[in-house]
């Protein structure tokens, strides 16, 4: 199996905490960049999300701009009331309308790093309270990437697990300590400057 | 096995060609648009007319003008809210109103402005600090039927709510209800508030300057660029400006990595508000 090269992550509903978790069991020698579009509200604080992450992970975290780069071991979280996309190497925004009341979607972030990254993508899907995200994995498997979804079980609300698990029957199910440690096997660590 | 599923290699033949095909029959250029936002709104068109390819929306679009409609609508259209980031709307109050004041006459240049709630809430602002008589305000766009939209001066009553509390957040010192009358499930702004605003339809990636303006404002249209196109448009933005003048972007958005960055310095940093060093 080739090589992560892109690990894109979606959570609604508990997942800060989740997200955390996950982001903590990463290498600061992670091979490859993170992605993430966590549901939030349109006026959360400019920044808060980030800040939190980037205190409690070995990995920088920051709030995608447009047309940045994605670097192997840098998290790139959604700013809120923006769609986050990928291209090949970097970060592309929009401000379509919301999908499924959601912006940023999770649908639209897999749906972009399926097109841009193949079979070189995993993707997460963690606890929430709706469906987004199913139809994303469930293209992002099509193409041959690896899908990856939260137990239900260990989800603070399981709908959006349950969801991802009926739309992509194959997708790993891994307890929420066991996907951070899943994803360091699948990328191989980079060599990386700490500034 | 290449005749199966999904294949990027064709799809990306086919997203050329169409692209292609509209620029040589239309003289819309997309070419230069960022791919991912382009892909997505493509198929969105290419489902919401049936068909299951984008060589099919291609064939349809050369024969049916009216496809071609439905589709610049799709690719155009930015959707927006009035007061859109108040803490923007506030620095522009709070560091750009007073730099424009010390003209005499001040023109405003909001490029891409849709459906027209920024420039609304421009006027409305700049009417509250007593500048609008004097402003006079470019609002274009490439597409002709938001435009229509803006120039109405029309927006739908249940987002008066939303708006009302941006507006106070965005420092709006008045009765926001003040400004509009309700009629049905409408609303329509005081058309004094737009009679200083011109809008034309003008096409950021093939029309060239048409004056110099003292404040370009040019939000969350950029990202729907790719880094060349962005390039020429931070370029014609240089060009239609008057010394010294002010550029206000998306908070998402950066001059950062344009060889224009050099020529602008931060005036809001964290609101993407440059001026031009001269």
């Amino acid at each position: 199996m080739s090589s992560v090269a892109l690990v894109a992550i979606g959570a609604s509903w508990g997942g800060l905490h989740a997200i955390e978790v996950v982001l903590g069991a990463l290498p600061e020698d992670f091979g490859a960049p993170v992605v993430i579009a966590q549901h939030r509200q349109v006026d959360s604080s400019d920044g808060m999300l980030v800040r939190l992450l980037d205190a409690r992970c070995a990995l920088t975290v920051c709030e995608a701009e447009d047309k940045q780069t994605l670097d192997r071991g840098v998290v790139v979280v959604a700013p809120p009331d923006y769609h986050l996309l990928v291209e090949s190497g970097t970060v592309a925004l929009s401000v379509d309308a919301p999908l499924n009341f959601s912006r940023p979607s999770i649908d639209v972030l897999f749906n972009s790093a399926a097109d841009a990254y193949g079979a070189r993508v995993a993707g997460v899907v963690l606890t929430g309270a709706n469906s987004d995200g199913a139809l994303g994995l469930a293209q992002i498997a099509d193409r041959g990437g690896t899908a990856i979804v939260q137990d239900p079980e260990t989800a603070e609300r399981r709908e959006m697990p349950d969801a991802a698990l009926s739309a992509t029957p194959t997708a790993r199910v891994l307890a929420l300590a066991e996907i951070g440690p899943a994803l360091a096997q699948l990328s191989t660590p980079g060599i990386r400057s700490r500034p | 096995m290449i005749a199966d599923g999904h294949d990027e290699a064709r799809e990306r033949i086919e997203i050329d060609l169409l692209l292609e095909a509209i620029q040589r029959r239309y003289g819309y250029d997309f070419r230069g648009y960022a791919l991912a936002s382009l892909r997505r709104r493509l198929w969105h068109r290419a489902y919401g007319e049936g068909l299951q390819t984008l060589s099919g929306l291609q064939e349809r679009v050369l024969h049916d003008p009216t496809c071609m409609d439905r589709l610049l609508r799709d690719l155009s259209i930015n959707v927006t809210e009035m007061f859109r980031d108040p803490s923007f709307h506030r620095a522009l109050r709070e560091h750009v109103f007073p730099l424009l004041r010390t003209y005499p006459f001040i023109r405003v240049w909001n490029a891409g402005c849709s459906t027209g709630e920024e420039i609304y809430s421009l006027a409305i602002a700049l009417h509250e600090e007593g500048l609008l008589a004097r402003t006079r305000i470019y609002a274009t766009d490439i597409d002709e039927a938001a435009l229509g939209r803006a120039r109405s001066g029309t927006f739908a009553l249940d987002r008066m709510q939303r708006y009302t509390e941006n507006y106070l957040r965005a420092g709006g010192s008045n009765a926001f209800s003040s400004y509009y009358t309700v009629s049905g499930d409408a609303v329509r702004f005081d058309p004094a508030l737009g009679a200083g605003i011109v809008f034309a339809q003008h096409n950021l990636v093939t029309d060239g300057s048409f004056n110099e303006f003292q404040l370009i404002m040019c939000r969350n249209v950029l990202i729907y660029f790719g880094p060349k196109l962005q390039e020429e448009v931070l370029g014609l933005f240089g060009l239609s400006m008057t010394r010294r003048g002010i550029l206000a972007l998306g908070r998402k958005e950066s001059i950062r990595h344009s060889t224009h960055a050099d020529e602008y310095e931060p005036l809001v940093e964290h609101e993407k508000i440059f001026r031009r060093r001269s």
